[in-house]
């Protein structure tokens, strides 16, 4: 008999603020440790938080994207509880009364939907950084994390495998990174996830659910649940019981946290030092919002493989992330023909990106040379060793490069006839093979012939003059 | 000697003096701090409204001339690196910000012997309390050792000591004063208040430092309070005597105070109208779930991690440093009000009382809004119980202890504005009368005040 998984999901984004959810200060990451506090931040006495505005407008994007109800009034509330790094002992988060309720992330297909229910989104702020390895036998603390806008989403218990788990965050991510609320940085800590999972017989009433800490990648995050459920599995096969245990995936393996003693009571209530959230006050219209938001990532894929008769996986790989689609369109605006464009970008283009962290050829110039191509002035592979140079050179238009590099495609007979010439003298046998019925070796001999020119040998005519020789 | 010069000095003499009798009003107290303020002045003349006003500061409002203790160990020498919106905007004015003054620990009790630095005698009888929290700001301006002071209020902890001590205090309504700077005891009640000998000073010290913060989110949206003409009389103004604030075991003298105060309010023209609010006995219960709730929260931050004494035991961890630094950085009080904040928050009691507390605190609330909308502009009531006690009666009895607010916190609770002011004596002992107005009424309710002010004799005997 098999186990059914049931995995829920806790992910907490880092909103991209310049300043923190209640102060003025700097949200930057790598800064000198304990240079962008004040005395609210720091929890000094007497200190009071001030709404961030942007950070409202943000939480409230991602809120409609996910498709949530978004609340006009909803309430801060404190979250108490003692650690070194929580200055004022308490986070202010949302409780009863969050920002936004009962939305739904898509993770399936066009043909296959899979909708995973959001319970909840609220605001909160992140707490400062306990850093055990930088004074032998201390606990030091970094409050510059201290005070940054974060929003927290809660997915129902809707996910039934640890796959799923990870498409429902790259999913989130994309959409996340779309509506420009989060760089989604897992290395910086401006996403993280906590994880639940329980096993449990189909059919049969929820197991009891363990939690998991501290994966750094989606994979880790995949990977520490497909251990938890099999570590459940086997506990059950072996008549044991579920403890209620969370485990940290840190170094990637499953380790038991160290429990506290007493059971957490976060001890919530309003927060009065805010009053309520009222979004209208903020200057907040929720039907404006609504119109402003961005084409989000799944109409977006839509959209490409209708106007532009994309494959469905064309359409994915370049929607992946708003820039990859922005770059492509600027392709397809500048003139160049959709299928062709969509080739140019997810290989040269996204080899170079992924070396260089940017686009460094313009749509403009990438038109320039899908037409040099085209024309027969410059081979496809010519072509492509041109983009890279492209690259290096910001200022050059791709006729330059091409002619410069010598990447001119030889059109002319008596030059094509001598290399053609050449090639087969030196391949007797294949010669020999071609005559006896392999006529499949012409492209051999064209390869030969292309090398021979250093690509430069226009591959249609050398092909011709091949079988002219050959007399096929 | 320039004018302000001379007023800096004198004042520093009085306040010197009344240490060495042992008032023990101040906690913290350097004369060069306040002669320098008056160089200053002088060198920079400015037309501020407070100009050479010498002003005592609760030590629970953060200054940089002086630290901010809050009359508790776990601050012991706490300089704030910022001042109170508060005292930015008293130094505007051109007001001298002479000392600190001594307080029950963060802001907790009635008496100012809860104070980790040792209590405050009451200005006139040694032996006695001068109320509190803000006993030593009272006691400050009582002595003549300032002008005025700013005192904070959560339940009473101004209008209370104000009655004990003869002054005026007022209790502004909620988000008409910065709590920026004022260390938090219960957020959603506190606000920082203001002690002068009479109406006058006090309301300009308000009208001084009211008007929108943009760093406290709770402050209200309104320009600052101007001081109001004083009328020659009251008609025109209906007050209304709540009878629940009458009741039948009120000391006798303070009855007779009040109601000869009522007497001189009506012939002053004013229209004298009996009301009920009849949740005022739901207040008491009411304040004691909800500040020491927020108390609970608002204290977690003393921890030793950042500020303040850390007191570690040989060997343990965090948790143990924890226990070991709250155990002994906070007093009794202060400890009781954590241990019951953290009791009526928890899961499983939150319904029972937190959030039971909270609908009574509306009812409360609305008990105010029928009166005021039935046509009552002031309510007048007794400000306190009882005339100021001696010290130590009720250290032991906390409950009695709190009932020493039960006709002040209704006025926190309902968020609207209250004052007291002087309307007799009792036995020697000051009398005050307290007059609560409805939200950001203070304009009406500094004109009743000032008229009766000058009517009744605060020097003589009510019976």
């Amino acid at each position: 008999m098999t186990w059914e998984t049931v995995i829920g999901l806790e992910v907490h984004v880092q909103l991209k603020t310049r300043s923190k959810m209640f102060c003025a200060c700097s949200t930057n990451f790598g800064d000198p440790p304990n240079t962008n506090v004040c005395p609210v931040c720091l929890g000094l006495p007497g200190a009071l938080p001030v709404p961030n505005d942007g950070a409202v407008r943000l939480a409230v994007r991602a809120a409609m994207a996910l498709g949530c109800e978004v609340h006009g009034l909803s309430v801060f509330a404190r979250k108490n509880y003692f650690y070194p790094d929580l200055p004022k002992g308490y986070q202010i988060s949302q409780f009863e009364q969050p920002l936004s309720t009962g939305g739904r992330l898509d993770i399936g297909t066009l043909e296959a939907p899979r909708l995973i229910g959001i319970t909840r989104l609220h605001l909160e702020e992140d707490a400062g950084k306990s850093l055990h390895d930088r004074f032998p036998g201390l606990t030091a603390v970094d409050f510059n994390r201290c005070g940054t806008p974060l929003i927290e989403i809660v997915s129902e218990p809707d996910l039934r495998m640890p796959e799923e788990a990870r498409r429902y965050l790259t999913t989130l991510k994309r959409i996340l990174e779309y509506l420009e609320v989060s760089d989604c940085n897992m290395e910086e800590g401006s996403l993280r996830v906590d994880a639940n999972l329980s096993v449990r017989r189909p059919g049969a009433p929820l197991g009891t659910k363990q939690e998991v800490k501290n994966m750094n990648s989606f994979a880790a995050v995949e990977r520490a649940l497909q251990q938890l459920r099999d570590r459940q599995a086997a506990t059950l096969e072996a008549g044991g019981k579920i403890e209620l245990t969370t485990f940290t995936a840190r170094t990637g393996e499953l380790k038991p946290m160290r429990v506290k003693e007493e059971s957490h009571d976060y001890r919530y209530f309003p927060e009065p030092d805010l009053p309520p959230l009222d979004l209208a006050s903020y200057g907040i219209r929720l039907a404006d919002e609504r119109q402003h938001l961005p084409e989000l990532p799944q109409q977006r894929q839509l959209r490409f493989e209708k106007t532009y008769q994309l494959p469905t996986y064309d359409a994915g790989v370049l929607t992946a992330t708003r820039a990859l689609a922005d770059y492509f369109e600027g392709w397809v605006r500048a003139g160049a023909e959709p299928k062709s464009a969509a080739n140019w970008v997810m290989g040269s283009a996204l080899a170079d990106y992924n070396e260089h962290g940017r686009f460094r050829v313009s749509p403009d110039r990438g038109f320039a040379l899908i037409q040099l191509v085209d024309e027969g002035t410059v081979s496809l592979q010519a072509a492509k060793q041109a983009f890279t140079i492209l690259g290096d050179h910001p200022g050059d238009q791709p006729r330059a490069v091409v002619e410069r590099l010598g990447l001119v495609q030889v059109g002319d007979a008596e030059q094509l006839a001598t290399w053609v010439g050449e090639v087969l003298a030196a391949h007797p046998a294949e010669v020999q093979r071609y005559q006896g019925g392999e006529e499949k070796l012409v492209a051999f001999f064209t390869g030969q012939v292309m090398k021979a020119s250093r690509g430069k040998a226009d591959p249609k005519r050398v092909q011709e003059i091949l079988r002219e020789r050959l007399g096929g | 000697m320039t004018a302000l010069a001379e007023r800096a000095r004198v004042a520093a003499d009085r306040i010197e003096a009344a240490e060495r009798r042992g008032l023990h009003a101040v906690l913290a107290f350097d004369r060069n701090v306040l002669l320098e303020q008056a160089t200053k002045l002088d060198a920079a003349p400015t037309d501020g409204a407070l100009t050479g006003l010498v002003i005592g500061v609760k030590d629970n409002i953060a200054t940089l001339e002086y630290p901010t203790t809050c009359g508790s160990r776990i601050l012991e020498g706490y300089r704030s690196p910022y001042e109170a919106t508060a005292i930015k905007r008293l130094k505007r004015a051109g007001a001298l910000i002479a000392c600190k003054t001594n307080l029950d620990e963060f802001a907790m009790g009635s008496s100012t012997e809860h104070s980790a630095f040792g209590r405050t005698q009451h200005p006139e009888q040694p032996d006695l309390v001068p109320g509190g929290s803000s006993g030593g700001s009272a006691a400050l301006v009582a002595s003549g050792g300032a002008d005025a002071a700013l005192g904070s209020e959560t339940g009473g902890s101004v209008r209370q000591p104000a009655s004990f001590c003869g002054i005026v205090g007022i209790k502004p309504t909620y988000g008409r004063v910065s709590r920026y700077g004022l260390v938090a005891f219960g957020s959603s009640l506190d606000q920082i208040g203001m002690f002068g000998r009479d109406v006058r000073t006090a309301g300009r010290v308000l009208c001084a430092i009211s008007g929108r913060d943009p760093n406290d989110a709770t402050s209200a949206d309104r320009p600052p309070l101007e001081f109001p003409e004083i009328p020659n009389d009251l008609l025109g103004f209906t007050i209304g005597v709540p009878k629940e604030y009458f009741p039948d075991d009120l000391d006798a003298g303070v009855r007779a105070a009040c109601d000869r105060a009522i007497a001189h309010l009506r012939k002053a023209g004013a229209k004298i109208k009996q009301v009920s609010l009849p949740h005022t006995g739901l207040a008491i219960p009411t304040y004691y779930i909800l500040a020491p709730a927020e108390a609970s929260s608002n204290l977690a931050r003393y921890d030793g991690v950042r500020y303040g004494p850390r007191y570690a035991p040989g060997e343990g961890d965090v948790q143990a440093m924890y226990r070991a630094t709250r155990g002994v950085g906070f007093g009794p009080e202060v400890r009781r009000r954590i241990i019951v904040g953290t009791y009526v928050l928890s899961a499983g009691y939150y319904d029972a009382y937190y959030r039971k507390a909270l609908r009574a605190r509306w009812l409360i609330a609305r008990d105010f809004d029928s009166v005021f909308a039935g046509g009552v502009d002031l309510l007048f009531t007794p400000s306190t119980p009882t005339t100021a006690f001696r010290a130590g009666d009720k250290l032991e009895d906390p409950v009695a202890m709190y009932l020493a607010d039960v006709f002040s916190c209704p006025a926190n609770l309902a968020w609207v504005t209250a004052l007291s002011v002087p309307v007799g004596r009792s036995d020697g002992l000051p009398v005050g009368g307290q007059f609560i107005a409805p939200q950001f009424g203070e304009a009406r309710m500094l004109q009743a005040a000032s008229v009766l002010e000058a009517l009744v004799d605060r020097a003589a005997e009510a019976r």
